[in-house]
């Protein structure tokens, strides 16, 4: 119900929304619980696992009950708190959790059957017989649980991150934060401000007090003009601090365009990462429920949610509102909800010396008992002095004391502490190094307190930064002592609610420490108490009473389980964001790239690199038409490649020589000047860690080259290296991969087209290289080969590579022969048996692919003393050999081998393959693989068995090299 | 978590790649027997307290560093350069 | 002049949301400059500029030497003289230039870049990271800056970056 007068909405601008598809009316400025409670909407949710009616519990984001799905054009979002969403015209929200509608749902026959039903149920009723588990029960299950539902397509929404810095962050604007704030920032500091609400200000706008001599809401608008004038501080309203990290890190969650129609660009949310040297924890504190009977009915509420809701939105969900609390803020809360005209029907205080209040009946000693009215409070049961009353109301208000929002503190492992004083946990000092708890989420409860613990806590960080805060004036304001008494639980026989969200009841509770689920770690996850998205927030200290006092243990030492982040739910979407799409991972494009596209070659990722897979030619049908045709085109004619993804390093210095010897297993320092070796590298425990060749391009001049897959891996390796072992030595090196593009020619007339392109013949020997110029530009000639056949790989500035590509294939294509991808280049280094990473993968040895004369008797190298080791060499080693299958089969990488006859199990298997192809020049599958003593096993017949694939063939092993064992095309 | 690196200042651990116990900085001789290797490639302490292990800025100056920090409080503290103050540093 | 045709990274027009530009600079001339040990005062006498402190810029005239990274700096708008005590590499091609410059500068690599470069002054410069991407970051003074990534990877910087910007742009655009 709307009143008069009241609330910080703007009445000038209606808004309409809809509710389970019925239209409604609200303003700007309503979160949708404000305006449902406007339009006296009382059932808002079923619950979780009863599927009872459910109202508004909470005007905040602690709400257990009002999770609703948000339905948009390009989303579905469920789990929205109704209490946090804002209105705004068109908003479409829908209940969850029931089946057919809200009013009627069918699982509300769970409630019936919630005797059997109680905690443990899940692990006692789905254990046997064992195999209904995936058959009947996880079925069963998963179509009974979850709360809401997803729309089953892509999330189209936009999302962002971001990063803030600052010398302070205050969490939380209430009177404490504000206070700090303005303490800091009005001396220069760079002070950030987050808020989780719309409106900063926390309960000075939720409550009637006055701050000074004026209304405390003015009062925060007088303190937000100041701030605003301030270019050192930033405000983030509607931003959640959800947690700390080491070192001064927090994660925050920004609702940007959330409470807003959908508009192009503009995020739903950002997730930022504040990095602050120092912080204050401002975040005030949670009311708390009281467990009685059927005390989850829709119209009870938490005592301070009424006033929030008079005041900051102008509503008030009943017409006869009832009190329920042991603590003396519920006087304030009936004197702000009389003063608006609205009835309280009286006060019921457990407390004997309860406090009268004039103009409402205090029963004191007395407690409420049962609650009635399933779709809506109709009536509560008084008990006091030993005899019961009915009492008619249709809003009652519990307050059952007050935690501080301490969670933040917990998120590095700092255990709150208990006191009794406010029968509540409190932050422990230094929980989180630079954070400073203030105000209510410290235990200080009291507007005055709040404001100059605020001052204090932005004085006291700031020292500790070496600065000097001013003094700031404190305005007068309300001082009153926090009075309390612990009550948790009322006692009675029927259920009740304990956790609201996951339905966890006090009987449960005592069920999980009668069963030994003793421990509070244990009874939350007998249980489930706090582990719904509200994560307990206000029912967890009462659950944990209620376990004290089943276990006969005080509070304290019963503890509390431990709050991680985040504090509040972070959509994947947000922390996430950008990672989709083009935006999962950089994507790095070849200068031949547009080229290959142009002629239709599909691109294959190669780590971040995108490479031509082949290139389809008119009336191929299949990839292995065009990758025979390129195979047979590089062993007959020419083809062309672009190789640039290839690691290349610059390495240079007078000890570049000895530090290859280092890195290296073979030697380097005795290479002439103008030729290229193939070398091998290890990692220090002796398996290969990479392979390439390395040029000598002058006396103190190197280029290595590395693998595309491991071009980031060497470069860190060599940096390792070099800091760790030689920094002293003369030698520097850089990675040239960007600068230059490189593209492989090769075949019979690789040398044509290379006379061709440089317009006179090459006259280079196998493994030389030699400086060119290309059609006017300054490149680099290498004469080595990956194909087997005779190969040039021709280097130039990046910038000509687009052209020096198109003109390489012109001039091929004029020689019949043309471009070749990445699957013909794998073909032909497989019938060549050359290594990729497929082979070194980070388990082979230089002794598993026969490189072990490799490595060099003469010098030291890293890997060199690991690589002898025993257990690294011999007959027991799985060795690399060459495979044939003796029938006309595709053979599969993964698969394993076996000896012919032996049992297929895994203790038989003797060996695995690494790579595959077919070979259009040998006219047969071929692979490459390693097999126990491999090379003594030539010619010897294996079974070769891939049972995922459905793949058993017989093949013979032979040596890796398939074509031209003995060199002769390559040195031509 | 931020590592301040000697060279380029407090950074967010996202720009550093982890590479495990600061051990792999003592290289044995090559003639060290294969215990000494065996200890220096496989054998690592699991500490509740200080230890050392090995961060390569590798989105940022590409040092390898040495960091000294406490697995229980998550306290950083110490952050060097592994190949010393050989780096050139002029003015600013 | 050669034959063959010199291609930029990008070759993309300028992009502008809410006063905030991003371009693609022309080919860059790069040359790393890594000093042998000890070194490094030697090689900036012999380029006539002070060879810079981490995260530190010098320049003079045209001139200007970036600090790039452990024992690194980058001499940009000038050719390295022969017979320096470094390895000297040229990189004009392997980097793309990009900048990014107006009010919202700031804003927007604060969405990419896990750095504070909200006072940053002519005269600093970062290695980074760009979102995923390597990065060398010149500040230029008043909310300009250069950055300088792979050039392989120049299309998703733009892409990212140009995201960042729609999306300030949207929320520059709101009302309350
Ligand atoms: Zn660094």
């Amino acid at each position: 119900m709307r009143i008069d007068g009241k609330g910080r909405i703007d009445r000038t601008r209606p808004v309409t929304f809809t509710f389970d598809g019925r239209a409604y009316a609200g303003y700007k400025g309503d979160t949708l619980a404000s305006a449902l409670i406007a339009n006296d909407v009382r059932v808002v949710g079923r619950s979780f696992k009863y599927h009872r009616p459910r109202g508004i519990l909470t005007a905040g984001s602690e709400e257990p009950n009002a999770l609703v799905e948000i339905v948009g054009p390009a989303n579905q979002t469920p789990n929205t708190r109704a209490t946090v969403q804002e209105l705004f015209e068109g908003l479409e929200a829908r209940s969850q959790n029931r089946w057919p509608s809200l009013r009627f749902d069918a699982l509300e026959v769970n409630d019936l059957a919630a005797p059997f039903l109680s905690a443990g149920f899940y692990y006692k009723t789905f254990m046997w017989p064992r195999r209904f588990w995936e058959g009947v029960y996880e079925p069963l299950i998963r179509r009974a649980a979850g709360l809401g539902s997803l729309s089953g397509r892509h999330d189209a929404g936009v999302y962002e991150k971001a990063w803030a810095h600052c010398d302070l962050l205050v969490i939380g604007a209430g009177p404490a934060g504000l206070m700090a704030a303005l303490t800091a920032a009005r001396v220069g500091a760079d002070v950030i401000l987050a808020d989780e609400s719309s409106e900063p200000g926390g309960r000075l706008l939720s409550d009637a007090a006055e701050i000074g001599d004026q209304p405390a809401a003015d009062w925060v608008a007088t303190v937000l003009a100041e701030l605003a004038s301030l270019p050192n501080l930033r405000l983030m309203t509607r931003t959640t601090v959800t947690g700390a990290y080491d070192d001064g890190t927090f994660g925050a969650l920004e609702r940007v365009g959330l409470h807003r129609r959908p508009r192009p660009n503009l995020p739903r949310e950002c997730f930022w990462r504040i990095v602050a040297k120092r912080s204050v924890l401002t975040a005030g504190a949670l009311e708390r429920h009281i467990a009685f009977e059927d005390n989850d009915r829709p119209g009870v509420m938490l005592a301070s949610a009424l006033p929030a809701y008079m005041n900051r939105y102008g509503v008030v969900p009943g017409q006869r509102v009832t009190l329920f609390g042991n603590n003396d803020g519920l006087r304030g809360v009936a004197r702000s909800l009389m003063a608006a005209g609205v009835t309280v029907a009286a006060i019921i205080d457990p407390r004997e010396d309860a406090p009268e209040e004039p103009g409402v009946t205090v029963h004191k000693g007395a407690q409420v008992v049962r609650a009635r009215g399933r779709m809506g409070l109709r009536e509560i049961t008084v008990r006091s002095g030993g005899r019961e009353f009915r009492l008619e109301t249709d809003c009652l208000g519990v307050s059952g004391g007050w935690n501080p929002t301490l969670h933040l503190t917990c998120h590095l492992n700092g255990r709150p502490r208990w006191s009794d004083e406010l029968a509540a946990f409190v932050p422990v000092e230094g929980a989180v190094p630079g954070m400073l708890v203030a105000g209510a989420a410290n235990g200080t409860f009291s507007n005055h307190g709040c404001l100059a613990a605020g001052a204090e806590a932005a004085r006291a960080s700031l020292a500790a930064l070496g600065r000097v805060a001013g003094a700031v004036d404190l305005p007068q304001a309300e001082d009153a002592p926090y009075r309390i008494a612990p009550l948790w639980a009322v006692p009675g026989k029927g259920r009740a609610w304990l956790d609201f969200a996951n339905d966890v009841t006090v009987k449960d509770v005592g069920l999980a420490a009668q069963e030994g689920f003793r421990s509070v770690e244990h009874m939350k996850r007998y249980t489930t108490q706090g582990m719904a998205p509200d994560q307990g927030k206000t029912s967890n200290v009462a659950a944990l009473a209620v376990l004290a006092d089943a276990t006969g243990q005080a509070i304290a030492q019963t503890g509390t389980t431990t709050f991680r982040p985040p504090y509040t739910p972070v959509s994947i979407a947000a922390m996430g964001a950008g990672g989709r799409g083009e935006g999962f991972a950089p994507q790095r494009f070849l200068t031949s790239d547009q080229a290959s596209r142009d002629r239709g070659a599909p691109m294959i990722e190669a780590g971040l690199w995108y490479r031509p897979g082949y290139f389809p030619k008119p009336g191929e049908t299949t990839w292995r038409e065009a990758c025979d045709r390129e195979v047979r085109m590089v062993r007959t004619a020419v083809g062309v490649t672009d190789v640039s993804t290839l690691g290349k390093i610059d390495i240079q210095g007078p000890d570049a020589g000895r530090f290859l010897d280092f890195v290296y297993t073979n030697m380097f320092s005795t290479l002439p000047v103008g030729k290229v070796r193939y070398g091998l590298m290890l990692r220090e425990d002796g398996h290969v860690l990479d392979d390439g060749t390395c040029a000598r391009l002058g006396p103190d001049h190197w280029l290595m080259t590395t693998t595309t897959a491991a071009a980031g891996l060497v470069m860190r390796h060599l940096d390792f290296v070099h800091q760790a072992f030689c920094a002293a030595w003369q030698v520097r090196f850089v990675s040239v991969t960007e600068s230059w593009a490189q593209f492989a020619v090769a075949g019979p007339l690789a040398r044509d087209l290379v006379a061709s392109a440089l317009g006179h013949a090459p006259d280079l020997p196998f493994m030389g290289c030699v400086p060119v110029t290309v059609q006017g530009v300054a490149g680099r000639l290498f004469r080595i080969s990956f194909s087997g056949e005779e190969g040039y790989e021709l280097a130039v500035p990046t910038r000509y590579g687009e052209a020096l590509f198109r003109d390489l294939t012109a001039r091929a294509e004029t020689m019949g022969g043309g471009l070749y991808g990445m699957e013909a280049l794998n073909v032909l280094r497989i019938e060549k048996g050359f290594i990729t990473h497929a082979e070194i993968h980070g388990r082979t040895t230089a002794f598993d692919i026969g490189m072990e004369k490799m490595i060099s008797g003469k010098k030291d190298c890293i890997g060199k003393a690991a690589a002898a080791r025993p257990g690294l060499l011999g007959a027991a080693r799985e060795q690399m050999v060459g495979l044939v299958p003796l029938t006309d089969t595709v053979l599969t990488a993964g698969a394993h081998l076996f000896a012919q006859g032996v049992e297929l199990t895994r203790d038989h298997a003797a060996g695995y393959v690494t790579s595959v192809g077919y070979s259009p020049t040998l006219h047969s599958h071929l692979a490459l693989g390693f097999l126990q003593n491999g090379r003594a096993r030539h010619g010897e017949t294996v079974r070769l068995v891939d049972r995922l694939r459905g793949v058993d063939v017989l093949c013979r092993v032979s040596d890796p090299v398939f074509h031209d064992p003995k060199g002769e095309k390559l040195r031509a | 978590m931020r590592l301040t690196c000697p060279l380029c200042g407090p950074r967010d651990r996202r720009e550093f790649y982890y590479s495990g116990a600061a051990v792999a900085l003592d290289r044995p001789g090559a003639e060290a027997p294969p215990e000494a290797w065996d200890d220096h490639l496989h054998n690592r302490d699991n500490p509740a307290g200080v230890t050392q292990d090995l961060w390569y800025h590798e989105q940022g100056c590409c040092s390898w560093l040495k960091v000294t920090r406490n697995t229980v409080t998550h306290e950083i503290l110490a952050v060097e350069t592994v190949g010393g103050d050989s780096t050139a540093g002029g003015v600013a | 002049m050669p034959d063959l045709i010199a291609k930029p990274a990008l070759g993309l027009p300028p992009l502008t949301h809410a006063g905030t530009t991003l371009a693609e600079a022309a080919l860059p001339q790069i040359t790393a400059i890594a000093p042998f040990p000890g070194q490094s005062a030697a090689v900036g006498t012999a380029l006539g500029l002070t060879f810079p402190a981490p995260n530190c810029v010098t320049e003079a005239g045209e001139a200007r030497l970036v600090w790039a990274g452990r024992d690194l700096a980058f001499l940009l708008g000038k050719a390295a003289p022969e017979g320096l005590p470094a390895a000297v590499t040229d990189q004009s091609d392997g980097w793309v230039a990009l900048t990014l410059s107006g009010p919202q500068a700031v804003q927007v690599l604060a969405r990419l870049v896990p750095l504070d470069l909200r006072d940053m002054p002519r005269g600093q410069a970062a290695r980074t990271a760009l979102n995923h991407l390597p990065l060398v970051l010149i500040a230029e003074g008043e909310g300009a800056f250069t950055l300088l990534t792979f050039r392989s990877m120049a299309r998703t910087a733009w892409h990212e970056i140009g995201e960042a910007m729609e999306k300030l742009a949207a929320r520059a655009a709101l009302t309350p």
